[in-house]
């Protein structure tokens, strides 16, 4: 055997088979580019045929309800686009319902029915179903019927009263470019109230008639003009995609348009990188702020840091397992419900080794090294015991799914939330040192021991204090890093170096120094990233850490004084 | 003077540990080579090999304890030094290869050739010959150290800052190495070795041979690791070490002392990584993971710190135990290594040969000079009072 | 057991223990388990291991093979490249195993290859892996590319997969990916597709901010042409890189990924719900209806006492080369490693959807490929599989190295013959 029988096995795609390959061979024979203009045609298609043998809108469902009962894609296709053009009031919810993967049938009855919160319901009439049929199962959907689903609920949906929805639609004809909602556009524009639905509209409708062949020429300037109002990559590539033998003039002003539009993106992305650098930052922050406790203040070398963090994200894993078999209801909850158990599993647990094992070796840094790295082995190897080595899911409240926009700036919901909360818990620790006598005695104690005990503050528990707030702190960071990491038992080990290195950039004990270290690495980062590629961006900031400490031995905020010497 | 220096380095305990181990050097070879399979005295292949890694474990030990027992240099980057050396005697059994590659190319290594590589990048010019790769061995690690040291030690880096950013450099080469386009072999690294000095490579005789080398290179690394401490420049490191301000107040130049032994630990390191390929036989960037070279640090802490032999005990020790309990408790035995670290430091502050010189010399100053303190050996031997 | 305990024990008394050790062997045959337990990788591997434990139970039930009990010899290699070697040598010369199953990464694999040559043992590698290779002690068991990348490139070509035009491939350094997409980067060429269409970026193991990576994908998938991303992003980075296409909104009807490395364990670690549509490619899905898989699951899950359990491809990768050695081991009558190696080729065994798995002379085997689309409960829809088996090519026909290259151990006893020299090389 080798390379050459094998090899015409995967050269040859006519040998395989797909399950539900039916494609109409005459449709395929019209060398289309994309499923979504083979749809446009196919209902150019369907209308022709309507419009000859004039049948009743209600024959039309019927027939598309009965392709959705043969399981196979390409009928479903067919089905979804029949639905699109039937002008039935029943299309739009069967479709919906498609889209949301709550529709089923059955193959026996040959009907389609719909789950709503009530109930199975008949799809074409909305009568209530008692007791289904026995042979019911999901119509399926794959990336295709998904792309033709979208498309139709365009057309159907461009009078939705959400305006999220009536912009998606407009976005799905904006891609479509589907002359046939030509009219349904110019309806939906007239009674458009919403200034941003209106755009969307607008260039939607601009999108088609610029690719219009037999649409007078100035109008075809006026849309690339129009279009460069939607402002994004996708109006570029339409802008660009325009045919050669288009009139010149439509050309140079679709030239024109998307000369601007990239122009004003470049600028967005700069803006962009500096977000993203940002919320690196952050990460890096609330990865590096327990320890900036630990190993700042207090001077352990803190290799057990990373299992803190995995510890705090393994408490949010249990809290929304509890949550999802007891109180489902909840679920937008668990993450504040995990921070405060996090802080106090992760502190506990640092007070714990604390009072067991760091209290013998303060004034051996190293010996703390060494003692840290065993615990963090056993640490790891505990969890991986009771929750096995796999990643445990955490799920994103809804409160922090998806994402928003800022001009061309594209931000998640997750990332913003975490920035958010690296600077509310680095307000609040600073707010604890500073403001608190507890904080007040940390400092005590962590500048001038036997003076701090000399005054009566109780040193040994002071120390297992501040020990536990670091590790708690820890704790809470792991809540934020389930959202956006795996949740392993090896979570802790990929933030341990970065996390000293930030303390160390930043200056040892001193926390602006932590803030500042954190955003800068991570914003340096981000800009070289794009450059350098992320590998060789790492190395890059790597080496800079480096360099810098050649210049400036004691991080960034240096401690002054005679406590640094000693 | 080398002599004079290297006479010098012979003190009583270096010279039991070296009969010691010259003494391992030549019977377990021969144990292996002449007495017949089944034989309770002799060593089989494997065990011989085993023992001849944690032989270069050793060495890198040794090099550890020098710059952090002596000088109080905390590096958790010397696995990076370990595996420059590993890399270049990889790159020479690499070249060794020739036409014997699964593509059959004489120049080129395989990886390279599926990758599509053209031609032999310039960083690989040379490695054909042994002596060209002996030279680098020394050569990288010894630069690297130069270069970073010279920096470092002149900025006045200390402590915990020194100890993160070697941390930073080995970790900054391991995503480097890890990087195909470096023409290193990616996370691969180098493997198919056929042979060394024209002997196969898995032939029992070579690993005898490679066996004998690494126990004699250990010796030697003891030796002149001896010899410097106990040298003039080992008492000004050891001043260093203690009072840095004090000693350069006094006149020393600090940053020179450091970036010698600094780059002397280093091509140490390199050998010892160069005796450690032929062994395993494979080289991938995962020997420079941070995690390595803190390891390497603990075996130099469980052995005890500053003590030369107990960086060799503490390294056999901690890898035979690892070796041991992977295979007796796969479930468990991270919790017993973890017991290990962590018990290492409350009940044996100054390690295992630290604890036992202790011990010894307690008894001997309680039986013969009741009212004087420890003998001087035993103040500089012992692990060091040092603060940060 | 070491020079350790040698010495300490060093006496004559070992000698009467080790003829009496000797004997008590006899009465197994022992079966080497080398996957990961503990380090970066134990979360791939740690469920291989408990599914050679669950397969030498089954057999075990059966009576065993050859009339003899099977025992499974369990160490862990700790994710530690060198620390494979020594535990390979310990198995095979300390533990005298007659068969081991292991290895995950291609460096774990590297790293055995010379022990289970110089000691002449059998390995069985279940992992879909780069190819490049075909060793006398070695079963490949896993996709070979032409297995797993080719298809799925083809299918999304095809007008039922998005008639694609633009290609990113995305995966991390190391070789696997990186050879992967050398194929790949070949055979588009070769069907078309401009040099200005294939974007192909590399990011380290572990990675896990890919805010800007995910942005770049995003902006040459807005070009106007189908865009895919056909990714060999390794396990661990791929849960970060998931949500990240999830919360920047990038769903499968935009721009579908196409993944090598992703399956029901990894996709079990998170909400699966902004992946709806997004594809795998795999030899095995749990999700496929045939008796033979429903049979395995149930037994699996009550194996594990976990009903929720999930199977993966390198499982059935596991079950194939157990089940083939097995049969090779009762076809020959013994487990001598030469006999085994000589039977294999040839050996066929049903795999776990309704096919036949037969060991190839180039020791890797025929497998089915399917492609699956993500569902929302982190299971997958199939929807598409080739029409029969395809065997696996040890050396790809797309590299330049390689397109000479044949392997075959039963005639020509060689596994990289060139076939323009006429000679076997290495």
């Amino acid at each position: 055997m080798g390379g050459e029988p094998n090899s015409d096995m995967y050269m040859s795609n006519e040998e395989t088979v797909s399950p539900r390959r039916h494609w109409n061979e005459t449709v395929m024979l019209q060398s289309l580019k994309t499923p979504t203009r083979l749809a446009a045609l196919l209902i150019g298609a369907l209308v022709l045929f309507l419009a000859m043998a004039l049948p009743s809108v209600a024959q039309s469902i019927d027939d598309a309800i009965a392709k959705l009962t043969t399981d196979g894609y390409s009928d479903t296709a067919a089905a979804i686009n029949a639905l699109a053009t039937s002008g039935s009031p029943r299309a739009l919810p069967i479709v919906q319902a498609l889209n949301d993967g709550k529709l089923q049938f059955s193959a026996s009855d040959k009907k389609v029915f719909i789950v709503t919160a009530t109930g199975l319901v008949e799809a074409v009439t909305g009568a209530p179903v008692a007791t289904p049929p026995a042979d019911i199962s999901d119509v399926r959907a794959n990336n295709r019927i998904r792309g033709l689903v979208n498309a139709a609920l365009g057309a159907l949906s461009l009078a939705n009263p959400d305006p999220q929805k009536r912009i998606a639609s407009a976005d799905a004809v904006f891609k479509s470019r589907d002359e046939g909602a030509l009219a349904a556009l110019d309806t939906a524009i007239a009674n458009e109230t919403n200034s941003t639905v209106a755009i969307a509209f607008k260039a939607a409708k601009a999108a088609i008639i610029l690719f219009k062949a037999d649409a007078p020429v100035n109008d075809r300037v006026a849309a690339a003009q129009a279009i460069q109002l939607r402002g994004t990559q996708d109006a570029v590539a339409l802008l660009r995609s325009l045919p050669a033998d288009t009139p010149k003039p439509v050309l140079e002003a679709a030239n024109a348009s998307a000369k601007a539009i990239e122009y004003n993106l470049a600028l967005w992305s700069m803006a962009q990188n500096a977000w993203y650098g940002l919320s690196l930052g952050s990460v890096l922050l609330l990865a590096a702020i327990g320890l900036a406790i630990t190993f700042g203040v207090m001077g352990i070398i803190n290799m057990a840091h990373g299992e803190m963090v995995m510890i705090g994200a393994y408490v949010t894993f249990v809290v929304q397992e509890i949550i999802r078999t007891r109180f489902p209801g909840l679920f937008d909850w668990s993450l504040t419900i995990a921070l405060p158990l996090a802080f106090m599993t992760s502190g506990l647990v640092g007070i714990a080794i604390e009072r067991t094992i760091i209290r013998w070796l303060y004034g051996r840094p190293l010996d703390t090294l060494l003692a840290t790295w065993g615990i963090s082995l056993a640490l790891q190897q505990t969890v991986r015991s009771i929750f096995g080595a796999n990643n445990r899911e955490v799920g994103s409240p809804s409160w922090m799914s998806g994402s928003f926009q800022v001009g061309q700036l594209s931000i998640t919901w997750g990332r913003m939330w975490i920035i958010v909360f690296a600077l509310i818990v680095f307000a609040g620790l600073i707010a604890i040192l500073r403001r608190t006598p507890l904080g007040l005695q940390m400092r005590a104690v962590t500048q001038n021991r036997s003076m701090a005990s000399a005054m009566g503050i109780p040193t040994a528990w002071i120390d297992a204090l501040t020990f536990g707030l670091g590790c708690g702190i820890a704790g809470i960071a792991g809540v934020a890093l389930s959202q956006i990491d795996n949740v392993s038992p090896n979570l802790g080990q990929g933030y341990i170096i970065d996390s000293f290195m930030v303390v160390v950039f930043g200056g040892v004990g001193n926390l602006w120094g932590t803030l500042v270290g954190a955003m800068t690495l991570g914003i340096v980062n981000k800009f070289l990233e794009p450059v350098a590629g992320a590998v060789l961006g790492k190395i890059f900031v790597l080496v800079a850490i480096i360099l810098f400490i050649q210049k400036r031995p004691r991080g960034l905020f240096a401690l002054k004084g005679r406590a640094v010497e000693s | 003077m080398i002599i004079s220096f290297l006479i010098k380095g012979l003190d009583r305990r270096t010279a039991i540990c070296m009969l010691v181990l010259l003494l391992i050097c030549a019977a377990v070879p021969l144990s292996n080579a002449y007495l017949p399979v089944g034989h309770p005295f002799r060593i089989p292949t494997d065990e011989m090999l085993q023992f001849g890694k944690y032989g270069s474990y050793a060495l890198l030990a040794v090099s550890l304890d020098l710059v952090w027992g002596y000088c109080g240099i905390l590096s958790l980057g010397h696995g990076a030094f370990f595996a420059l050396g590993g890399y270049a005697m990889g790159m020479y059994l690499m070249r060794q290869i020739g036409a014997r590659g699964v593509y059959a190319n004489p120049i080129l290594p395989d990886f390279m050739v599926f990758l599509n590589w053209k031609a032999l990048p310039v960083t690989w010019y040379g490695f054909n010959w042994f002596g060209y790769a002996m030279v680098m061995v020394l050569l990288v690690p010894g630069l690297l150290a130069f270069v970073f040291g010279w920096f470092a030690f002149r900025s006045r880096v200390t402590g915990v800052y020194l100890s993160i950013i070697t941390q930073a450099m080995t970790y900054a080469l391991l995503l480097a190495f890890f990087r195909n386009d470096m023409g290193f072999g990616g996370n691969n690294g180098l493997t198919d070795f056929k042979d060394i000095l024209g002997y196969n490579i898995q032939a029992d005789s070579t690993r005898r041979g490679l066996f004998v080398a690494t126990m004699l290179m250990l010796c030697l690394g003891l030796w002149v690791a001896s010899g410097i401490v106990n040298s003039k420049l080992g008492k000004v490191l050891i001043a260093i070490r203690d009072a840095e301000s004090r000693t350069r107040f006094i006149g020393y130049r600090v940053a020179e002392y450091k970036t010698v032994i600094f780059t002397i630990s280093a091509c140490m390191a390199g050998v010892a990584g160069a005796l450690y390929v032929p062994q395993v036989l494979i080289i991938n960037p995962s020997e420079f993971s941070p995690g390595n070279s803190i390891e390497a640090v603990i075996w130099v802490a469980v052995g005890g710190r500053g003590t030369l032999i107990g960086a060799i005990v503490g390294a056999v020790a901690v890898n035979w135990g690892k070796t041991w309990f992977t295979g007796q408790f796969p479930e468990f035995w991270l919790f017993a290594l973890g017991a290990l670290f962590v018990a290492g430091p409350l009940l044996l502050p100054k390690g295992i040969v630290g604890s036992i010189s202790d011990m010894l010399a307690k008894k001997k100053s309680s039986q013969m000079y009741a009212s004087l303190p420890a003998t001087s050996e035993a103040v500089e031997d012992g692990a060091s009072p040092t603060v940060e | 057991m070491s020079l350790f305990k040698t010495m300490t024990i060093a006496g004559a008394v070992l000698a009467g223990a080790l003829t009496a050790s000797a004997a008590l062997a006899e009465d197994t045959i022992k079966v080497g388990v080398l996957h990961s337990l503990s380090g970066t990788m134990a979360i791939s591997e740690t469920t291989l291991k408990d599914t050679v434990l669950f397969l030498i139970d089954e057999q075990n039930k059966k009576g065993g093979v050859l009339g003899k009990k099977l025992e499974p010899v369990v160490v862990d290699p700790a994710s530690n490249w060198p620390l494979f070697a020594e535990k390979a040598r310990e198995l095979i010369s300390k533990d005298k195993v007659s068969v081991v199953f292991g290895c995950w990464t291609s460096v774990s694999r590297k790293s055995v290859l010379p022990v289970f040559k110089e000691l002449n043992s059998i390995l069985f590698y279940p992992v879909q892996y780069e190819g490049e290779e075909s060793e006398r002690n070695v079963f490949y068991t896993g996709a070979a590319p032409n297995q797993q990348a080719i298809p799925a490139v083809d299918y999304l070509m095809s007008a039922d997969g998005g008639s694609v035009k633009r290609w990113v491939l995305a995966g991390t350094d190391y070789v696997y990916p990186r050879t992967t997409n050398k194929i790949l980067e070949a055979y588009l060429k070769a069907k078309g597709v401009a040099a200005e269409d294939i974007m192909i970026n590399y990011t380290p193991f572990g990675h896990s901010d890919w805010q800007s990576i995910v942005a770049d994908i995003k902006k040459f998938g807005s070009a106007g042409k189908k865009t895919a991303v056909v990714s060999t992003i390794n396990g661990d980075a791929n849960v970060p890189f998931y949500k990240e296409l999830g919360n920047q909104g990038i769903k499968a009807t935009d721009i579908p990924v196409v993944a090598f490395s992703v399956g029901e364990e990894e996709l079990a670690g998170l909400d699966a719900k902004p992946l709806v549509g997004h594809l795998a490619a795999w030899n095995y899905f749990e999700s496929i209806k045939t008796p033979e898989n429903a049979q395995f699951i149930k037994d699996w899950q009550a194996f594990t006492k976990n009903p929720k359990r999930t199977t993966n491809d390198p499982m059935e990768a596991t079950v194939i080369g157990f089940h083939a050695w097995v049969a090779a081991v009762t076809k020959a009558g013994t487990t001598d490693t030469d006999k085994v190696i000589d039977t294999l080729p040839g050996t066929k065994v049903p795999n776990l959807t309704g096919g036949t798995a037969e060991v190839l002379p180039n020791h890797h085997i025929t497998k089915p490929v399917y492609i699956g689309e993500i569902k929302a409960d982190g299971q997958f829809d199939i929807v598409w599989q080739t029409k029969s088996l395809v065997p696996g090519a040890a050396w790809s026909s797309y590299l330049e190295g390689s397109k000479d290259l044949v392997a075959d151990w039963v005639t020509l006893k060689c596994g990289n013959y060139n076939t323009i020299t006429k000679k076997c090389g290495g």
